[in-house]
């Protein structure tokens, strides 16, 4: 590995300014769970590395008028292990089960799994299925961009140099509504998402009907998708199997993935509806407050 | 499960604590990468991008200005080898292509190829040196399937290889170099008639994939080249006489001239036999005048050390309907890799090995393309034919309906028998390992559920016996030094020392074992071919009988009677008139009796009967997904003598997991240039803890007779029935039959949408 230097900034304001200094050869640090990988491997050589993790406004778990704010470098235990995240945002929960084991989880956040901007990561589906919405500071200030929005490409995304993502905040979660992650891998634990489909619905005050749904695929594309029209045919219609293989049939029509080595384009288009459905039928299990016999963390 | 009335041991069938199991649970256990030495460099290796080139020029003058590089070798380094064959104890190896292999020369035959190495005052600046090597190369199109590989267009690898016939006519001097490096052929009987005779014929084509063995330890060497000409090897290997005599013969130097100190080791599975590092530590080391260490990445382990090949069979099974073997006929193509050397033999031998076959034909290739050259994987070969064999036979009885369990009782090989490569079965217990899983819970057992099957399926390694050496101090206090030269992949010290305290009658705890280096211990052949608790047992059975000898002469010493009186037997000496020394007694008047006793015993001429297995396993099937999950999984086999049941069950455990894995997703994923893709444990996918349940074993016991305790090796059967296993509880499960290595979640899924348009 290559020499770098490592700062520890106790403000945001400091963090940016660092990072602005630095024009790009600078990376932030938050769980290290991919960039000390990626510097180890040679894919990313950056002079310097700003440790995010001493930062208040990223390490912010709380739920107020706004709805629910995680801080960027919080990590997934702490996501998981909170009583809100769990009943609310439960696909959020679902997420950070997945990522990594027990020591990848107490220090991997959904800020780092976001700006890594792999197209499999397992939080943004999740996070795009939820209405997040990423909170980003730079030098020229603050934007809010929806994360179905930040990644632009594998690896890529929104920020420019200079710029830091400090929290993503979710809205209130409304009545009947409940939501799910959940992925394909050919094992069952320490494997990277062939398929990955996060899916949130609001049913009716009568159970049966979507009031409205928001579908969002991982792995499928260069960046995680969300399933606009999916998500958009749900709304008014019956809960049943009819309705669920529409929604499927229209989510594999946005899929574009690549044959590699974790699945071929045929088997992921397929797997794409097959999850959708699955998806939704755990995430209106839930809505109905019914347990949906998942064992989390695979 | 004992199928036959054992003699009552005291040691043998007892599970003391491993000897080696303090260092190993603590984690003070000394592997190849934690030798540390005063003064030592850190190597680095530069390795092609490309799976096929020409080297048209290499440049290291940058490398070597780089402060705090202290020397760069490259082929150049290496003395040349020209065309010689050298016996490795468990295989010969041309050593032209084992030096190109170690450091290309001239052309690099796959990603990863080795072409030079840089030591440096730390890993940094050596692998910042290895950016700074040029390499010019003149790029030649991959050869990456074995059949496009036979073929008379193909490019062809390496200029100096042409056919070699076993059983058939000789390729003749003048003929074109060619991928094609070997070919079998073996008969017996008459398989027109034989098929003639036949009412169920089946025939199938079958792939397999390269897969890897897997061993969590990547390869690493540690080498100091003194002053005085001695070279010293630290490293984890599965021989250390193999090594020493391969980095001799590299080197060009006398092999007293070079000690190999084997540390523990991390898993072999016939993969750490091969040199890939120590000839290259070792110029290192003399151009630098310092010890210096290489230990490999995990993506180098998977690039550029020896796979298990893929392969392409046809394979044809023929029976009459009342369930009577008639006729087989298969051909096998194996990857060889770079160079030749795919266990393309054994393959051939054993894909009918299971069986009482009358008439059989089988031919069989091995081909170079752009790969890693390959190398033994745990029963190398019998693994990829036990899949298509044993899947024939399961799609013969569902033709004739008859019960996939007692179709095997009927055709089993057993004593008499003779293969079709020519060897006649000693007695062996393929009957009695079918029979284990007929008669288990499991097999008895409803399998009720949507889309689950059962599978049964068997498996042979033929075990080896080759050369080991042992011998043994006797301590004042009664218990025994033991050193041998076995290194210890799977807890075979606590097993040889097991058997040198029963035949001396002491306990298990009462002898300390040591695997010595090459300049302490006799010359012993590779741990491989399930030999070590066989043949360095019966070296250690000796060298206890050579302390019995001993002790009866210092004994009748004693007691001043002649030799002839006194005897050795439960563990102390007996003499006339009720005389009696136990061995702790006597172990204390060693000193004043004419000293040291040293037991010494050899064992060369032993070879072992051969081993089986039968699998029954329960799968479910997610259709949607094509993904299985195992439910259940018991695997028989025939181990002769336990002599440490935990072990025998941590082998078969072992083995029956890498099959799994090797069945369900295991794969070198080549894209069209020769690059493996999937180069990191992330995307070679072996199994993990949530996707095996707990293997459940039967030990069978039918005895070796060519052991003294009835010994037969058993860490390679397991791996060969799991696949077949697994193919056909599909089948039961969704009604496909697979006939493509590893059976992945995509294509079990498109053999399930297949059936159901
Ligand atoms: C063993 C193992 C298993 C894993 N399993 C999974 C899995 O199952 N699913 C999955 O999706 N991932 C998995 N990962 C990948 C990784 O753990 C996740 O992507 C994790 O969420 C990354 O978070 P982090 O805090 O460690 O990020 P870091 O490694 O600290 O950062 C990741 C990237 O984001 C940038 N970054 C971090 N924080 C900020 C910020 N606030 N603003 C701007 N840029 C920032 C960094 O510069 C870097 O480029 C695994 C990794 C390992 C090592």
């Amino acid at each position: 590995m290559h020499a770098f230097d490592y700062q520890a900034p106790t403000t945001v304001a400091e963090a940016i300014q660092l990072l602005a200094k630095h024009n790009g050869t600078a990376r932030p640090l938050a769980g290290g769970t991919d960039l000390i990988d990626q510097m180890r491997v040679g894919r990313f050589a950056p002079e310097v590395v700003i440790d995010v993790k001493k930062l208040k406004e990223l390490n912010v778990l709380s739920v107020d008028a706004d709805g629910l704010h995680v801080g960027a470098a919080v990590p997934c235990y702490r996501i998981y292990s909170d009583e809100t995240v769990n009943s609310q945002y439960t696909a959020l929960a679902d997420s950070c089960h997945i990522i990594g084991g027990i020591q990848i989880q107490s220090r991997a956040s959904i800020g780092g799994n976001l700006c890594n901007s792999g197209p499999a990561a397992d939080s943004t589906p999740s996070m795009i299925a939820l209405g997040g919405v990423c909170v980003i500071t730079g030098p020229d200030g603050t934007r809010e961009v929806p994360v179905e929005s930040f990644c632009t490409g594998p690896g890529k995304n929104v920020l420019k140099p200079g710029e830091l993502l400090v929290e993503v905040r979710f809205p209130t979660r409304p009545a009947n509504s409940g939501s799910h992650y959940r992925r394909m891998i050919p094992r069952n634990e320490m494997d990277i998402a062939v398929v990955g489909v996060g899916a949130s619905v609001v049913l009716d005050a009568s159970g049966q009907k979507f009031a409205s749904a928001r579908i969002a695929l991982g792995a499928v594309a260069p960046t995680p998708l969300f399933a606009q029209a999916a998500s958009a045919l749900l709304a008014g219609q019956p809960v049943n199997d009819e309705t669920l293989d529409k929604a499927a049939t229209a989510a594999r029509e946005i899929a574009s993935p690549i044959t590699d080595m974790r699945g071929t384009r045929e088997y992921r288009i397929h797997v794409t509806g097959v999850l959708v459905k699955r998806v939704l039928q755990a995430a209106v299990a839930r809505a109905r407050g019914e347990d949906i016999g998942y064992c989390r963390g695979h | 499960m004992a199928t036959a009335d054992k003699p009552k041991y005291k040691v043998i069938g007892t599970r003391p604590v491993r000897h080696d199991g303090a260092d190993k649970v603590t984690g003070r256990a000394k592997y190849g990468a934690d030798i540390k030495l005063t003064g030592m460099l850190y190597g680095a290796t530069l390795r092609s991008p490309h799976a096929h080139a020409k080297i048209k020029s290499i440049d290291t003058s940058k490398a070597e200005a780089l402060a705090g590089v202290r020397a760069v070798v490259t082929s150049a380094d290496l003395p040349e080898q020209g065309d010689r064959i050298v016996e490795l104890g468990e295989g010969a190896a041309n050593m032209r292509h084992l030096t190109a292999n170690v450091l290309a020369r001239g052309k690099v035959l796959y990603k990863g190829h080795a072409i030079a190495a840089v030591a440096a005052d730390n890993i940094h600046i050596a692998e910042e040196a290895i950016k700074l090597i040029k390499v010019e190369y003149e790029l030649l199109p991959p050869v990456l399937d074995v059949r496009k590989a036979m073929s008379a267009e193909s490019p062809v690898l390496n200029d100096d290889i042409r056919t070699e016939s076993v059983g058939s006519a000789p390729a003749s001097k003048d003929s074109k170099p060619t991928n094609i490096a070997k070919h079998f052929l073996f008969e017996k009987g008459d398989i027109a008639a034989g098929f003639a005779k036949a009412d169920v014929i089946v025939e199938r084509e079958f792939d397999t994939s390269m897969v890897h063995q897997g061993y969590i330890e990547p390869h690493n060497a540690t080498v100091f080249w003194n002053t005085d000409g001695k070279i010293t090897v630290w490293l984890s290997t599965q021989g250390s006489f193999s090594v020493r005599q391969q980095t001799a013969e590299l080197l060009k130097v006398a092999i007293s001239n070079v000690k190999v100190v084997p540390t523990e080791i991390g898993g072999g599975f016939g993969g750490k036999i091969s040199v890939y590092l120590p000839p290259v530590a070792a110029m290192l080391s003399k151009k630098s005048g310092r010890p210096v260490k290489l230990v490999m990445s995990r993506t180098s382990v998977f690039e550029a050390t020896g796979p298990t090949p893929g392969s392409h069979m046809k394979v044809k099974l023929g029976a009459t309907k009342d369930g009577k073997l008639v006729a087989g006929e298969a051909w096998i193509a194996f990857e060889a890799g770079a160079y030749t050397g795919s266990p393309i033999g054994p393959a051939c031998m054993c894909v009918f090995a299971c069986y009482d076959l009358p008439n059989g034909r089988v031919e069989g290739f091995d081909v170079c393309v752009n790969k890693p050259r390959t190398n033994a994987y745990r029963a190398p070969g019998s693994t990829h034919v036990a899949f298509a064999t044993e899947t024939l036979i399961n799609e013969i009885c569902e033709k004739i309906d008859i019960d996939p369990a007692d179709f095997r009782i009927k055709n089993a090989a057993k004593e008499g028998v003779r293969r079709v490569d020519g060897p006649v079965y000693a007695r062996v217990g393929m009957v009695e390992t079918v029979e284990a899983i007929k008669n288990s819970e499991h097999y008895k057992a409803p399998l009720e559920g949507k889309h689950r099957g059962r599978g049964i399926a068997s498996g042979f390694w033929f075990n080896c016996g080759l050369k080991s050496a042992a011998s043994a101090t006797v301590n004042p206090d009664g218990t025994v030094s033991l050193l041998e030269g076995s290194t210890d992949i799977g807890g075979s010290r606590t097993g040889i020392a097991m058997q040198l305290a029963e035949a001396l009658g002491i306990t298990a705890e009462e002898v300390t074992p040591t695997v010595g280096d090459t300049d302490s211990v006799g010359y012993c052949d590779v741990t491989g071919g399930s030999r070590v608790t066989f043949a360095t047992g019966i070296a250690a059975i000796e060298a206890a009988k050579d302390i019995q000898r001993q002790l009866i002469a210092r004994a009748a010493m004693i007691w001043d009677v002649d030799a002839s009186k006194v005897s050795y037997s439960d563990g102390g000496l007996h003499g006339p008139a009720g005389k009696h020394l136990s061995f702790k007694e006597i172990a204390a008047k060693l000193h004043g009796t004419g000293g040291a006793v040293i037991g010494r015993g050899t064992s060369s001429e032993a070879t072992q009967g051969g081993a089986f297995g039968t699998h029954c396993v329960d799968v479910e099937v997610d259709v949607d997904l094509g993904k299985v999950q195992i439910l259940r999984y018991t695997a028989a086999q025939d181990c002769g003598t336990a002599i440490h049941p935990s072990y025998v069950e941590g082998q078969i455990q072992g083995g029956a997991v890498q099959g799994i894995g090797w069945a369900l997703n295991e794969e070198y994923w080549y894209d069209e240039k020769g690059e493996m893709r999937n180069a990191t444990y992330l995307d070679y996918r072996i199994p993990t803890c949530y996707d095996v349940p707990m293997i459940d074993t039967i030990i069978v016991e039918v005895p070796d007779p060519q052991h003294p305790y009835g010994v037969r090796g058993v860490g390679e059967v397991p791996i060969c029935p799991p696949p077949a296993a697994i193919a056909n509880a599909i089948y039961d499960a969704v009604g496909v039959r697979m006939h493509d290595l590893p059976m992945s979640p995509p294509k079990l899924l498109a053999e399930i949408l297949k059936k159901e348009s």
